[in-house]
């Protein structure tokens, strides 16, 4: 609720409400709040049925089953930073990625000549940032879906079988059911982990082109340190709390049973 | 017969298709892994050159060009504030699972709504005190922050693991006349490793890959391993064998860790709620 841009600090002054009408009223802010939900849901979304998928394939005993899920992990597990850096660089990249190597070559093998330079970074930056985080949170959906199928016990699902319960049928109605409330979980776990990273944006779009692709943290992140609007910083902040109150609540209370299951 | 032939075909099918797309999925990782060992000239070739000369100089000049540094702060970082995170919640979580203190679901819960507070709108806050503090590019100050981030996952994870140890042993070596403390550490510490461990690796790998913190409150001077793989960047200009060999020193020891603690991962992630 102050004036405070530390470059005029001598200006410094108590406004009431303004910096929060400023921040509402902000264009920007507001293209930064579309991009934060649609970002989120997307990729939240998108990982959550990967996750799903893939914890289905990995709960079968088969050869191999622990390299599989551990070369399934390591995208988590490589440092944020680093792995927006590499797909943006090493697979982007308009002149030596790999992606346009690829299509270019598949172009090829149709008969076609050109070269392919897209810059797919400026065209889709949106798109650009969520394959990257796809990738980077399909593994912990998946972990947290894969405790929740082998938690099921094998018996009653046999006795099940036995009394003539269909694959199909024990998926939807025994499956389902149980891995409900782990889904519930990862998508409100990955929600708040997902919304809150800034990581893939300020690496590989830096919020461009234009206001494009930026979003809510990294938009306060740029009135607090290259506009030094300290004041509105501050507003976008509290304003960031209260959503996050109103949404953690409705979280909890999903999430309450399984929370409070071992107490 | 022919339907458990019918079944083998399709329980075959499926493992080559998890295979499949676990491979695809690792792809980027590998080919990263392979640039990395290449010479620049050879680096950003598609077609790749498969038989390219292979060579560790990427590697070398990565410690030459002074990542050590900010691998040093980064180091520091994690495993100050993890061990730090570890001496406190050991006995918070004692006094919220086995033996409950006065309202301790209220505690729990709010550990947990730390937990949902955004980063983002910390900072600044944060940040203003570290500069009243005259504290801003200290690695010690991050490694407070990072205390800060991890001490309530390190709590719920612990107090999950603790849950887990029937009260009787606690009961038993009271009877016997034990201290808190020596049920704490002499009782209770060894049958608890696992864990404390696996709570360990979580922490480190969380104060390991975070950024938004250090980006901000770290110039040079404490400047964190990922701050400095985006600055790098911009520094260098585009060398993509250096930058997959860099990228994939920063990540190594977080990969390591989390190979070790996968069984533990989804427990930690999820605040000790799924086992």
């Amino acid at each position: 609720m102050f004036h405070w841009n530390i470059i005029y600090s001598k200006e410094t002054h108590f406004t009431w409400f303004s910096n929060f009408k400023v921040v509402a009223q902000d264009p920007t802010m507001r293209a930064a709040l579309i991009n934060s939900i649609t970002l989120t849901t997307a990729v939240v979304l998108i990982s959550t049925a990967f996750g799903l998928g893939l914890a289905l394939l990995l709960d079968r005993k088969f050869r191999g089953r622990s390299i599989v899920r551990t070369l399934l992990i390591t995208p988590f597990l490589i440092t944020p930073v680093a792995s927006a850096l590499l797909w943006k660089h090493i697979i982007f990249n308009p002149l030596y990625g790999i992606l346009d190597g690829f299509i270019t070559q598949i172009y090829k093998a149709f008969g076609g000549n050109h070269v392919i330079n897209a810059d797919f970074v400026s065209n889709q930056p949106l798109v650009a940032i969520a394959i990257p985080m796809i990738w980077q949170w399909t593994p912990f959906m998946m972990l947290i879906i894969l405790a929740g199928l082998q938690s099921q016990s094998p018996e009653i699902l046999e006795a099940a079988a036995v009394d003539g319960a269909g694959t199909w049928q024990l998926f939807s109605k025994m499956t389902f059911p149980h891995l409900r409330q782990y889904i519930q979980l990862s998508i409100i776990l990955g929600t708040i982990y997902i919304v809150q990273s800034m990581d893939f944006v300020f690496t590989i779009t830096q919020g461009g082109p234009g206001t494009d692709s930026t979003i809510i943290p990294y938009q306060i992140y740029l009135t607090m340190f290259r506009k030094y609007e300290y004041g509105e910083a501050a507003a976008a902040g509290v304003i960031v709390v209260f959503i996050t109150i109103a949404l953690s609540t409705l979280a909890l209370r999903f999430t309450k049973d399984i929370l409070e299951s071992d107490k | 017969m022919k339907q458990s032939k019918a079944k083998f075909l399709s329980k075959s099918g499926l493992t080559s298709l998890t295979w499949f797309i676990s491979l695809a999925f690792f792809f980027p990782i590998f080919w990263i892994l392979l640039i990395s060992f290449r010479q620049e000239k050879d680096a950003g070739t598609f077609p790749p050159k498969w038989l390219a000369t292979f060579s560790f100089d990427n590697y070398s000049s990565v410690f030459q060009k002074g990542a050590s540094t900010f691998l040093l702060n980064s180091a520091i970082a994690s495993i100050g504030s993890t061990v730090i995170v570890l001496i406190l919640a050991y006995p918070a979580a004692y006094a919220l699972s086995i033996k409950p203190i006065y309202k301790s679901k209220d505690v729990l819960t709010f550990f947990l709504s730390t937990k949902f507070l955004p980063p983002i709108a910390a900072l600044l806050p944060l940040y203003l005190i570290l500069q009243h503090l005259h504290v801003l590019d200290n690695i010690w100050a991050l490694t407070v922050l990072y205390v800060s981030m991890n001490l309530p996952l390190s709590v719920w994870m612990l107090r999950s693991f603790l849950k887990e140890i029937p009260p009787e042993l606690v009961e038993a070596a009271a009877l016997d006349g034990a201290s808190t403390r020596t049920i704490l550490y002499k009782v209770l510490a060894p049958i608890s490793l696992p864990g404390l461990a696996s709570t360990a690796l979580i922490c480190f790998i969380f104060s390991w890959n975070e950024f938004l913190l250090a980006i901000n409150v770290t110039g040079f001077h404490a400047a964190t391993a990922p701050v400095y793989l985006v600055g790098f960047v911009t520094a260098e200009g585009l060398f993509f064998a250096h930058l997959a060999a860099v990228s994939i020193v920063v990540s190594l020891p977080v990969v390591i860790a989390g190979w070790t603690a996968q069984d533990k991962l989804v427990r930690g992630l999820s605040l000790g709620a799924v086992k």
